[in-house]
């Protein structure tokens, strides 16, 4: 963790993706297993600094998955999991975190019984920099006005789409350079899934490169750049957003379309 | 919370109501069902032996003994609970008037028909064999030596009586009502602490006193408990004085003015207020406790440092159960390390390994022992989660027990002989605590105490503070946040172990002796008990619980204030937590976080009542008090 304060890494990294430079974090060929059960197979994927990527897939396609591989609270049986260019495979989650890789959790997993304050503060676990830290906290209260109204409540008692800004904030404080996002729609209503596609529009904006896996293909594909498909475990698409939308397999391939506009 | 505190008015009205309700217009379901369950607790009470064990105990010299009052409370406490009554609107009120008595005496007449029932049944029949207490002895008591019939007879007259008074109660106003029980309960505590009173009465050189208050057979003389009943009342009547002049001034009552524009710098000053005040609470506190054992004679020291102990002992579960959310069934291992390591490396007495080394030194050894133990036997355990790990930490607990016990480690531990011989503790050639000077033993316990109070302190407010609440609260979202929660669960068993283990090396050098025995699961019980009686992740909760249940019942192999219901000692846990349980499940002193989500409901609700009154304040309207009141 440097102790640059957050703003460094923000007018550069606004450029779009190239993929001519190295990824910040990469999955190579990639297997995973719960016990027995062979998970996620030969999963490629590389996430360039900057973009903003989405990970489709079904029910039980290996989305979580891919991302605890990630995250490093699972171990692949096979492959590399890359980060900055260095093997991380055998690193904990919290070296990962400290170097910039951050998840929000499905169903965003709030500490309900601990106050906003305190949640925010656990997301900022690993830093030591008590500036940067008080710092991030105005960040997040720019981002989210509500978030501070709310600050000395306990964090079980907000409205659905409060929760989620406290979980996007909460994540924010550990001055990531990566988001990672489990099913941001899960669980909200339909006006707050649309808030909250705005919300991780305007984080990435802001500089940050996120990484989100999702159910609604149609949502996520319509601010994503790039795009992967997953089917039981194996990456079956890869393309631009564009190209996925329109592509004739994404029906086929994943089941959670049922309307498109 | 003080908006919804006080309906003054609401309640009022209610009450009223009830009270122009007639005589006999009673709920005869629930008189019934109370006079029921009154007939079951007196014939459990009855054949639990008390009145039988606590015969010959006087508490007021010619007329009351222990064994009669453990047949009058009873009734007592379920007429006053029979004149409750649920009004309208969710507020509880008291119904006032005969009407409460009559409820009352009808439930103590049908209560104590359940001993009326007794009486003819230890007449006609025999069965002593499964029920011990279904005895002669316990006959002569219930009908006073006398006849059968009296004793059938009398005791639903003494059950219509006590429970008229108990429902009579709610005719009184509070005041009188609660000025009555403490003066009562005042007569209790003087009668049944009088070995600790005698015994304080000597420390301070006052034998004149404790002479005077009680009689040859160990009650309270007559016209003492008049006097200790009147200065109870004037107590009373001198607080109650003081809250109304307080009341006049404005002091008391300004917590109920509605939020005014002023309101934050108000409640500023007196949180100022609050905190200079609390610190001059601890200051006094921290000077008794250090002055106090002074005067203390020797049976108060002895218990002090028995609470001393178990204050430690809380204080490490604490952190393991309260701070990192671990339940620990099986923290008396520790309690045992601490013990036996310092009891083998002390005493000349120690079969195998015997070097006899200074109780510091040992100390030094036990520490690093027991966090040995406490990773051992934490590295297994915290793969697991809830109820598993709670049934293999007390099977862990039970383990070094009966290795402390086991033939193959006998050659060490000396089995079930355990090891004595135990030298006592010498402070740096300044002083030496023995067991049989407890004052010496009282202060080297408040040493550790205040130790471990410390250590509990600072690191709830640390870094791995903050990393075991966010295991306790969600294990998997901790570790996303870059806790690394195995460390953080290993380091909280490593401390609470280490806390447990001085404990252990007290116990050893106090008692002068160690035996498997006194390592039993019932020692891991009571320590949990003591922290979640006391306040799960509080410390001041913690000392509170290890105060209230070990100094006044005794621990598991300890005495307590009350010696008489040593043998009632589990049975009083017991209903003691069940209650605690049921009324307050934060316990005595709850962390405020802990109380906060035990009454979540409350809570949301509070905090939907001060949007209504914001909204109200918003719109030009009242606002405060007045206008929550009056949401439907």
């Amino acid at each position: 963790m440097s102790p640059d304060t957050p703003d460094a890494n923000s007018p550069s990294s606004a450029q779009p993706a190239s993929a001519q430079s190295e990824p910040v974090l990469e999955l190579r060929r990639v297997n995973t297993h719960y016990g027995a059960v062979h998970i996620l197979k030969d999963v490629d994927l590389a996430i360039y600094s900057g973009e903003l990527v989405c990970l489709l897939g079904g029910n039980a396609s290996g989305k979580s998955t891919t991302l605890k591989t990630l995250l490093g609270m699972l171990k692949p049986t096979s492959g590399e999991v890359v980060l900055d260019g260095e093997v991380v495979n055998d690193q904990p989650t919290s070296y990962r975190v400290a170097r910039g890789v951050t998840m929000v959790p499905e169903n965003r997993r709030l500490f309900k019984r601990l106050t906003v304050r305190e949640n925010l503060e656990l997301g900022a676990f690993l830093r030591t920099d008590a500036d940067g830290i008080a710092a991030d906290m105005e960040r997040v209260f720019e981002l989210f006005p509500r978030v501070k109204e709310r600050l000395n409540q306990k964090s079980g008692t907000l409205s659905g789409g409060e929760q989620q800004m406290v979980a996007i904030g909460r994540a924010l404080m550990a001055n990531p350079r990566v988001l990672l996002m489990d099913e941001p729609s899960m669980g909200l209503a339909p006006a707050l899934v649309q808030q909250n596609f705005e919300l991780i529009q305007q984080i990435h904006q802001a500089g940050l490169t996120v990484f989100m896996v999702e159910q609604n293909a149609n949502m996520a594909l319509s601010i994503a750049d790039r795009g992967w498909v997953l089917q039981t475990g194996r990456v079956v698409l890869d393309d631009t957003a564009e190209n996925l939308r329109t592509h004739p397999d994404l029906q086929a391939s994943y089941l959670g379309t049922a309307e498109q506009h | 919370m003080t908006v919804t505190g006080d309906f003054p008015t609401t309640q009022g009205t209610s009450a009223d109501a009830a009270s122009r309700r007639r005589l006999l217009d009673q709920d005869w379901q629930k008189l019934v069902r109370a006079g029921g369950i009154l007939a079951l607790g007196q014939v459990f009470i009855a054949l639990s032996g008390m009145p039988v064990n606590f015969d010959r105990r006087l508490l007021i010299d010619p007329i009351l003994s222990l064994g009669y009052l453990s047949l009058i409370w009873l009734p007592l406490v379920v007429s006053y609970w029979v004149g409750r009554e649920q009004v309208l609107e969710g507020m509880t009120a008291y119904a006032r008037g005969g009407r409460d008595v009559l409820a009352g005496a009808i439930a103590g007449a049908l209560g104590n028909a359940g001993l009326t029932l007794l009486v003819v049944g230890i007449t006609h029949f025999d069965i002593r064999d499964p029920l011990v207490n279904w005895s002669p002895q316990l006959l002569a008591i219930l009908h006073f030596e006398e006849s059968v019939w009296l004793g059938a007879v009398i005791w639903p007259v003494i059950g219509a009586a006590t429970g008229a008074l108990g429902g009579g109660m709610h005719c009184a106003s509070t005041r009188i009502t609660r000025t009555a029980v403490i003066a009562g309960l005042t007569v209790f505590g003087a009668a049944v602490l009088e070995s600790v009173i005698t015994d304080l009465s000597q420390g301070f050189h006052i034998e004149a006193v404790s002479d005077w208050l009680y009689g040859p057979k160990r009650g309270l003389t007559y016209p003492a408990a008049i006097v200790v009943a009147v200065a109870a009342i004037a107590v009373m009547a001198g607080i109650w004085a003081y809250r109304d002049s307080a009341m006049r001034a404005g002091l008391v009552g300004s917590r109920q003015s509605p939020a005014a524009p002023g309101e934050s710098d108000r409640s500023r000053t007196v949180w100022r207020r609050f905190i200079s005040r609390r610190l001059l609470g601890y200051a006094l506190v921290i000077a008794a406790v250090v002055v106090l054992p002074l005067f203390l004679g020797r049976l108060t020291n002895e218990l002090l440092a028995n609470v001393g102990l178990f204050i430690l002992l809380a204080l490490g579960l604490n952190i393991i159960v309260g701070l990192a959310g671990i339940l620990d069934l099986g923290y008396v291992a520790f309690f045992a390390v601490g013990g036996y390591s310092v009891a083998v490396l002390t005493s000349p007495g120690s079969p195998r390994f015997s070097p006899e080394m200074p109780w510091f030194g040992a100390l030094f050894i036990a520490m690093l022992l027991a966090g040995l133990v406490g990773l051992f036997i934490g590295a297994p355990v915290i793969r697991m989660r809830g109820d598993y790990l709670a049934v293999v930490t007390l099977g862990f607990g039970e383990i070094i027990r009966i290795l402390l016990l086991s033939d193959w480690l006998s050659g060490t531990f000396n089995g079930a002989q355990g090891i004595t011989n135990i030298p006592g503790v010498e402070v740096f050639g300044l002083a030496t605590v023995r067991g049989f000077e407890p004052r010496s033993v009282l202060y080297l316990v408040l040493f550790f105490c205040a130790i471990a109070i410390y250590v509990s302190w600072r690191l709830e407010n640390s870094r791995i503070g903050r990393a075991w609440m966010a295991v306790r609260e969600d294990e998997t979202v901790a570790e996303v946040m870059g806790v690394d929660t195995v460390s953080a669960k290993l380091m909280a068993f490593v401390t609470g172990a280490v806390l447990g283990s001085f404990s252990g090396a007290i116990l050893s050098a106090k008692v002068g002796s160690v035996f498997p025995h006194s390592f039993a699961i019932i020692v891991s019980i009571v320590i949990l008990v003591v922290v979640i009686f006391g306040g799960m992740g509080n410390i001041p909760g913690v000392i509170a619980g290890a105060v209230v249940l070990i100094g006044v019942l005794g621990g598991p192999n300890q005495p307590g204030l009350l010696q008489e219901f040593a043998e009632y000692k589990i049975l009083i846990y017991g209903a003691l937590l069940v209650w605690m349980m049921l009324q307050r499940s934060e316990g005595l002193i709850p962390s405020v976080r802990r109380a906060q989500e035990l009454h979540i409901d409350e809570m949301n609700q509070d905090a939907w009542l001060r949007a209504q009154a914001e909204a109200d304040d918003a719109t030009g309207g009242g606002g405060g008090n007045s206008s929550v009141g009056e949401q439907p």
